[in-house]
């Protein structure tokens, strides 16, 4: 747990000096990533410096596991905390595996443990030890290098980690791969993560809390979602952009839209009966189960009030098209969005992993789940 | 080997072909002058009596070869040891602002010529080995203080922050980061100050150091071209040798990770 009270940071004489940091105070729990968003010289990455005493504060407390930092002498304090720059700065005269086991090697450990270990985190990244790890960094692809980067942040199992703009000089699709694999990661490791960024997207992705920052003030402290969703200041409201909704459909699972209670037609069902649903419930198709239980075909509004002749007689079976896409009840509303776009389906099936239909979601349910939250932080 | 044979070793070698797309074109042509250059020396070797005139000086020039390497020695470890220091120091941030102007002080070292250094050093420690010593100490030392200051200057600031915010202390930073990151430069500098250092040691003669300088000069003053050559070949092989020495040094020591050379 990380706790920042009254944190200021002025350069300069005081008095006549450039205040960088103005009085922050946030707190971030064990195991949680808090990502500092901001625009450049907003004051985020001398805050994160603060942190492990890179800077100096000038005024104000931090406090890691409730321990006040300022008692801890700064250079045990830096090795207990992992620190990953966005040059990576991989040490180029260094072995992979001596850059990896630097903060092992400076903690005195033994090396055959911090070189077993230097292997594990390699493996931990897709890395196969045996050939990386004698390799000096300038033989290593920019991926390569961020992932060791990183690992070596791990390497003495920190329970606190710093990353300034760990993945930004990277190119977008190894940043995602990264992105993906660093949460993957910190789903077993749990590490409590300050992460600096100016990319909103990379913050929406990463963080479990975002603090934003202007001119060396915090101005907003919540989760990505409520930020989204209730931005506090017209600022705020501006940096996120006016698209921060289509941001949020990230955020939420297809669960948090889905009908589950959906009624639906069975193959040898009059498609009268489907025509009767749209107009009781309002839906605007109504989906065909198989006697398996699954999604098999979408009867749509269009065939019931179209005033074809043969629409008014006839099974669902008869009327019904096959059904193009189905998501996954754990997948996230953005893509189910675009599936549903892209098909032009107005109802979408939800399934569990077997195929199984679980319930459906339309435009106005994800719409509906989208409201804001009543608690704004 | 005469000009004829060089020429037809010349030939023997597979030319450079025209379509091929590759550069190799220079480096063949380069070795064109040298062949020929060989074949005149070698020529000119047999068809008169001067090896064997520059050979009779072998006792001298081992003797005063000795001395010359001594004064080397001596010169250029004291160089090295108060530049790697002074150059050191220069580059850490308390001298950010001084350290150009001290540098130019250093620059008069190589500014002011050597025989003036080796006079004005004569002038306060007499004659021998210890002004010698010390003019060609002052001649030496600019390139290994120099390269010392630019190479610990310009490791990337992000390995030394990626250090310290890792829990380096600031000498760990210096030993474990700076200091072997900036090695291939120095040993750049030591390279060129001994080579300076080896060829400038002839000077030293004039002032009562011997060293091969006196075969040189004696060879000069009375005229005698075998013996001035006895001196000033070997004084340039002793620099080639001294350069291809430390030359290895700096592909082995220097780690391979930063080494251009390997």
């Amino acid at each position: 747990m990380i706790r920042l009270e009254h944190l200021t940071k002025v350069f300069g004489a005081p008095g006549s000096g450039v205040t960088a940091v103005n009085d922050v105070n946030f707190e971030v729990p064990a195991g949680e990533i808090c990502v500092l968003l901001g625009p450049s010289g907003c004051g985020k990455t001398t805050t994160m410096k603060m942190i492990n005493r890179l800077i100096e504060p000038t005024g104000g407390k931090v406090y890691i596991d409730g321990r006040d930092t300022d008692m801890i002498d700064p250079i045990q304090l830096r090795r207990s905390i992992g620190y990953v720059i966005q040059q990576i700065g991989l040490f180029p005269n260094k072995t992979v595996a001596e850059n990896i086991c630097v903060v092992p090697d400076l903690l005195g450990w033994d090396r055959k443990k911090s070189r077993a270990r230097a292997a594990e985190l390699l493996e931990m990244v897709a890395m196969e030890p045996a050939s990386f790890m004698e390799r000096y960094p300038k033989e290593l692809s920019g991926g390569q290098q961020q992932r060791v980067g990183v690992i070596r942040a791990l390497a003495a199992d920190p329970p606190v980690m710093l990353m300034d703009e760990p993945f930004g000089a990277l190119d977008p699709i190894n940043r995602e791969v990264i992105q993906d694999e660093f949460l993957r990661m910190q789903e077993t490791l749990r590490k409590t993560i300050i992460f600096v960024s100016h990319d909103l997207d990379e913050a929406v992705k990463m963080a479990d809390k975002i603090a934003i920052f202007r001119a060396g003030r915090l101005e907003q402290f919540s989760t990505p979602d409520r930020l989204l969703a209730n931005p506090a200041t017209p600022f705020i409201e501006t940096f996120l952009g006016s698209d921060r909704t289509l941001k949020r459909l990230r955020l939420l699972r297809v669960a948090e839209a889905m009908l589950a209670e959906v009624d639906v037609v069975r193959r040898e069902d009059p498609v009268e009966k489907a025509g009767e649903l749209m107009r009781a419930k309002g839906y605007p198709a109504v989906l065909m189960l198989e006697p398996d239980g699954r999604p098999g075909g979408v009867v749509s509004g269009d065939v019931i009030s179209g005033g074809q002749a043969s629409a008014r007689s006839g099974t669902c079976g008869d009327h019904a098209e096959p059904i193009r896409a189905a998501v996954p009840v754990e997948a996230d509303l953005h893509s189910t969005v675009a599936l549903m776009f892209t098909h032009d389906m107005p109802i979408m099936p939800c399934v569990d992993e077997d195929g199984q239909f679980q319930g459906a979601v339309t435009y106005r349910s994800i719409i509906k789940s989208l409201s804001i939250p009543e608690t704004p932080a | 080997m005469n000009g004829a044979s060089a020429e037809r070793a010349w030939r023997g070698r597979p030319r450079p072909s025209a379509g091929a797309g590759r550069p190799v074109r220079t480096s063949r042509t380069a070795a064109l002058p040298w062949l020929l250059l060989a074949a005149a020396v070698g020529a000119w070797c047999l068809s008169s009596d001067m090896p064997a005139e520059i050979l009779s000086y072998r006792e001298d020039i081992i003797f005063l070869g000795r001395q010359h390497i001594e004064l080397v020695c001596w010169a250029g470890s004291l160089a090295i040891l108060t530049g790697l220091p002074v150059g050191a120091i220069l580059s850490r941030p308390a001298f950010r602002r001084t350290s150009e102007f001290i540098l130019q002080i250093f620059n008069l070292g190589t500014t002011i010529p050597t025989l003036a250094i080796l006079a004005l050093s004569m002038t306060i420690l007499g004659i021998g080995i210890v002004p010698s010593i010390f003019g060609l100490w002052a001649a030496t030392l600019l390139p290994i203080v120099r390269n010392t200051f630019t190479g610990l200057r310009s490791v990337p600031a992000p390995l030394k922050e990626a250090a310290r915010g890792m829990g380096m202390t600031a000498s760990q930073v210096f030993w474990r980061v700076e200091l072997p990151n900036a090695l291939f430069i120095i040993f750049g500098g030591i390279r060129t100050a001994l080579a300076i250092c080896v060829g400038t040691a002839p000077l030293a003669f004039l002032i009562g150091a011997g060293g091969l300088g006196e075969l040189i000069f004696t060879g000069i003053a009375l005229y005698d071209l075998p013996m001035m050559l006895a001196g000033a070949i070997s004084t340039a092989l002793l620099a080639v040798l001294t350069d291809f020495l430390v030359g290895r040094l700096q592909y082995y020591l220097v780690p391979r990770g930063i080494n251009p050379l390997r």
